[in-house]
């Protein structure tokens, strides 16, 4: 087993762990920071962003503006002092970047330009073409190159974090590569390991977004927040749920039924806007969880067209023109060419909603820590309280760059003040990993990991869906608990150690499973309708501020199995109202803010 | 349907020298070269490959398809009604299966200086137009994926050279309007292993996926590098 010390651990090379690290590095340069991750930092999952980072940006637009479409958009169940810093900040990020190189799209006298986005009142959305998540994650990966106190540890898969009286020490790694086992202290500990939408069936995720670092705090007692909502997009690709983004219909694109009625405006988004003329907040342009949902209902009615054996509604861009679709959406027209094989200018493309981000996550207070000393987090992985029951599009870039530059600073002071914990105190934890890993090898008779993976995310799907009932959820909590039985006498087939990717997988597997079983027990337990949170059961259907106003806290016991406690909200300035979108939207919107 | 593939196999631990296996996948009109090894994968779990984002951008999964660098994710058997062959990308070490040692590739795109070098402080961003973000936007959609590292073969026949993408992201800032760092790039560019190395065979470009055409990059970079050396040639040795 290789030991090393390094001054602050940021697990994890996406959006977050990248803004963090070198956050950290600039706050104290003679500090050592390792960025830890299973993948080269670029390959991580902030890649796959397609639409764009909020920011309040127009003279015409005003932070009270972008506080109120985010709480409003969380279905008042954010933490209203975290969006108040968040949309205070927001905006100098997305200049630090810029400043960095990013390649923001421009208008033509060369300032940035923002889009619309949905959910959001006023265009604050900053974009590079359709790839504003490969060209943020490629400027910090590269701008990262420029700091010596940076160390990667590229391709090291985090097991378990290590942990002495509530107090982090360090984490323990396996590095992909040899095999090797791997122990680094460390006087703060930075999680920012990204969500956990592989759990699900039908995903946009990237196939590590496997929700390692969820189940690692998890594991060692730190409260999961608000994980039964779990955002569906509604426009992934039929089969193989690949993004179409919403800028899509920030451009003007609309949704069709296989009648090719714009059938949202029967779903209180409407009237119908004019082609060609999207508005804020209305109809296309409408909330996440309120497109899924209606996707469903016109399901239910028969009312959606067939792909492949797949439910499907229709994104229409022709109107758009060929011209226009390259400039702007040009990842989009190679996707959908490459995977279903449609020119978006002569077609409308086929999509079904799929899970796309999981609003919960590791719970932490706005500095981003976590309940246990030293320990920080960010990103998808965390929850800070800014998307409560639904997010918004576009917020989640920002908030990476926000809060990971907010850890990256707090870790840093903590290292400057703390000192390594013995290595006598780790000596235990580090053997019984050992020990485990050590007997894992094996072979199979009558299970597979292929097996036990498939069943967990066909239960998610069925228990865990765009609506929910307490039946359908405690079969699914059932056949959780029994997936994990399985798990647990399940080996690892390949016997060796150089890039051992079923062992990889295996692990995986195993954190997937604590947190889904974190996200079933958290939506049973939420007998309300909020947000991305839908239930059917009688006396649920809508939102209950009287019981409900509060944050579950899922928190795994000695057995395995989730406890869950509430939270309340912090609400400063914004007293929960109705959500309402479309035309009843703006008069709403007129009386509360 | 049934289809027949060929896949590289390689463990270091067990054998000698990499080997060909043949398995048998199913496909339709959209299986791609991923699906298939990851239905190979189930077969055998100690089958290894890289791959993440499944949609063309994250640079995971390059590999070898018939001998011609290409991303797994965005290949499809249907293109190759006579069968495929697939091996690891060509020019990198292979380290188990269809997995390669890309720390080179990594090495030579840390040594360009590939940031915004611009000391002025503010706290808005640049003025940049439209035309000025054209000029430099192809070089900056590189996604690090290595396939014309595989496709280049001075590369193959000298590794210390910095190749196409790494020769790439350094025009990509030296173009940009808000860079100031060119003087600190050239010396890098103008080097032994730097635009010089390349012979103009183009087969980078050709294989390119985000159609960066690294090739058109260099051979700028070699106008520039002929125009600064020139121009220090002129200079008092040591005022660089
Ligand atoms: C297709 C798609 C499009 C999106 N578009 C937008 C958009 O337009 N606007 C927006 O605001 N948001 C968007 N989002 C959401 C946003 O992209 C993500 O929430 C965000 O990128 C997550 O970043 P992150 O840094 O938290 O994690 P990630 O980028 O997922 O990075 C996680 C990192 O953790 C590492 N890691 C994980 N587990 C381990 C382990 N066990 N050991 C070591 N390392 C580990 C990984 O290697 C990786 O480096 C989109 C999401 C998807 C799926
Ligand atoms: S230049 Fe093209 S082929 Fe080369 S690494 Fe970049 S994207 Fe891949
Ligand atoms: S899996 Fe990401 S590029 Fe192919």
């Amino acid at each position: 087993m290789l030991q090393l010390d390094m001054d602050i651990i940021v697990v994890g090379g996406g959006g977050a762990g990248l803004r963090a690290a070198i956050a950290a590095a600039e706050a104290s340069p003679t500090l050592d920071v390792a960025l830890v991750s299973k993948v080269y930092p670029m390959r991580s999952h902030t890649v796959a962003a397609e639409g764009g980072a909020a920011a309040v940006t127009l003279s015409e637009d005003s932070l009270q503006s972008h506080f109120f479409d985010t709480v409003a958009g969380s279905d008042w169940l954010a933490e209203q002092d975290v969006v108040e810093y968040f949309v205070q900040h927001a905006y100098q990020e997305l200049v630090q970047l810029e400043r960095w190189g990013c390649p923001w799209s421009r208008k033509n006298d060369g300032s940035v330009q923002v889009r619309r986005f949905g959910g959001m009142k006023t265009e604050r959305t900053w974009f590079a073409a359709d790839k504003t998540g490969f060209h943020i994650l490629h400027t910090l990966f590269q701008t990262s190159l420029k700091y010596p106190a940076i160390e990667r540890f590229d391709e090291y898969f985090v097991l378990d974090l290590l942990v002495v009286e509530q107090r982090v020490a360090g984490v323990l790694a396996i590095r992909y590569s040899t095999g090797e086992l791997v122990q680094i202290r460390a006087k703060s500990v930075i999680l920012a390991t990204g969500g956990a939408g592989r759990v699900f069936h039908y995903n946009t995720n990237s196939g590590i977004v496997t929700g390692d670092g969820m189940a690692l705090a998890l594991r060692h007692g730190v409260a999961l927040r608000d994980m039964e909502f779990v955002q569906y997009h509604p426009t992934g690709l039929p089969g193989s749920g690949i993004l179409i983004t919403e800028a899509c219909r920030g451009e003007g694109g609309i949704l069709l039924n296989k009648d090719g009625y714009r059938y949202l405006q029967d779903y209180g988004l409407g009237p119908e806007t004019p082609l060609g003329e999207p508005r804020n907040k209305c109809m296309e342009l409408g909330p996440r969880d309120r497109l899924s949902q209606a996707f469903w209902q016109q399901q239910k009615l028969g009312l959606t067209g067939d792909y492949q054996g797949h439910a499907v509604v229709y994104l229409d861009l022709r109107h758009l023109g060929d011209k226009h679709l390259k400039e702007r959406l040009p990842l989009i027209c190679e996707l959908a060419r490459d995977y279903v094989n449609v020119d978006p200018a002569k077609a409308p493309i086929p999509v079904r909603p799929a899970v796309h981000y999981t609003m919960g996550g590791v719970m932490t207070n706005i500095d981003c820590q976590t309940s246990i000393q030293g320990l920080f987090a960010i990103g998808e992985c965390a929850s800070v309280g800014l998307h409560g029951a639904n997010r918004l599009g576009s917020n989640s870039l920002s908030e990476l760059l926000v809060f990971g530059k907010v850890a990256g600073e707090r870790a840093a002071a903590m290292a400057l003040q703390n000192d390594f914990v013995s290595h006598q105190s780790i000596a235990e934890q580090t053997a019984r990993q050992q020990a485990l890993l050590s007997v894992l090898q094996g072979h199979n008779t009558d299970d597979s990991l292929v097996a036990i993976r498939t069943a967990m995310t066909k239960a998610m799907e069925e228990g865990c869906g765009i609506y929910r009932d307490a039946d359908s959820m405690q079969y699914c909590l059932d056949h959780l608990i029994s997936l994990k039985q399985r798990y647990q006498a399940l080996k690892v087939e390949d016997q060796g150690k150089v890039y051992n990717n079923a062992l990889l997988q295996h692990l995986e597997l195993g954190f997937g499973l604590d947190v889904a079983m974190a996200i079933c027990s958290s939506a049973l337990a939420r007998k309300e309708s909020r947000g991305a949170h839908q239930r059917l059961d009688e006396g649920m259907t809508t939102r209950n501020d009287t019981e409900f106003l509060q944050h579950s806290l899922a928190v795994q016991q000695q057995d395995g199995s989730i406890d869950i406690r509430w939270q309340a909200v912090t609400i400063t300035s914004l007293p929960p109202a109705q959500r309402l979108y479309g035309d009843c939207g703006a008069v709403n919107e007129g009386k509360t803010s | 349907m049934t289809q027949t593939i060929v896949i590289a196999r390689y463990n270091p631990e067990l054998d000698e020298k990499p080997h060909q296996e043949t398995y048998q996948v199913q496909s339709d009109d959209n299986t791609s070269v991923l699906d298939a090894l990851q239905q190979v994968q189930q077969q055998d779990p100690s089958f290894s490959f890289r791959w993440s984002c499944r949609m063309a951008i994250c640079g995971s999964c390059g590999v070898m398809v018939n001998g011609v660098p290409k991303l797994g994710c965005q290949t499809f058997l249907r293109d190759y009604p006579v069968g495929l062959v697939i091996t690891p990308l060509s020019n990198f070490a292979v380290e188990k299966d269809l997995i390669v040692n890309m720390e080179p590739f990594l090495e030579h795109l840390s040594a360009i200086k590939p940031w915004l070098i611009n000391t002025a402080e503010g706290t808005q961003p640049h003025v940049q137009t439209p035309k000025q973000l054209a000029k430099y936007q192809q070089f900056a959609n590189c996604i690090n994926c290595g396939l014309c590292y595989s496709a280049c073969p001075q590369f193959g026949l000298n590794p210390e050279f910095r190749g196409p993408a790494a020769l790439a992201l350094a025009h990509r800032y030296n173009l940009d309007s808000r860079d100031q760092g060119k003087a600190q790039r050239m010396p890098e560019l103008n080097a032994k292993n730097g635009v010089w190395t390349c012979t103009f065979v183009g087969f980078c470009s050709e294989v390119c996926p985000k159609k960066v055409d690294p090739a058109a990059a260099i051979n700028q970079g070699k106008v520039e590098s002929a125009k600064d050396m020139i121009v220090s040639a002129f200079k008092p040795t040591g005022a660089r």
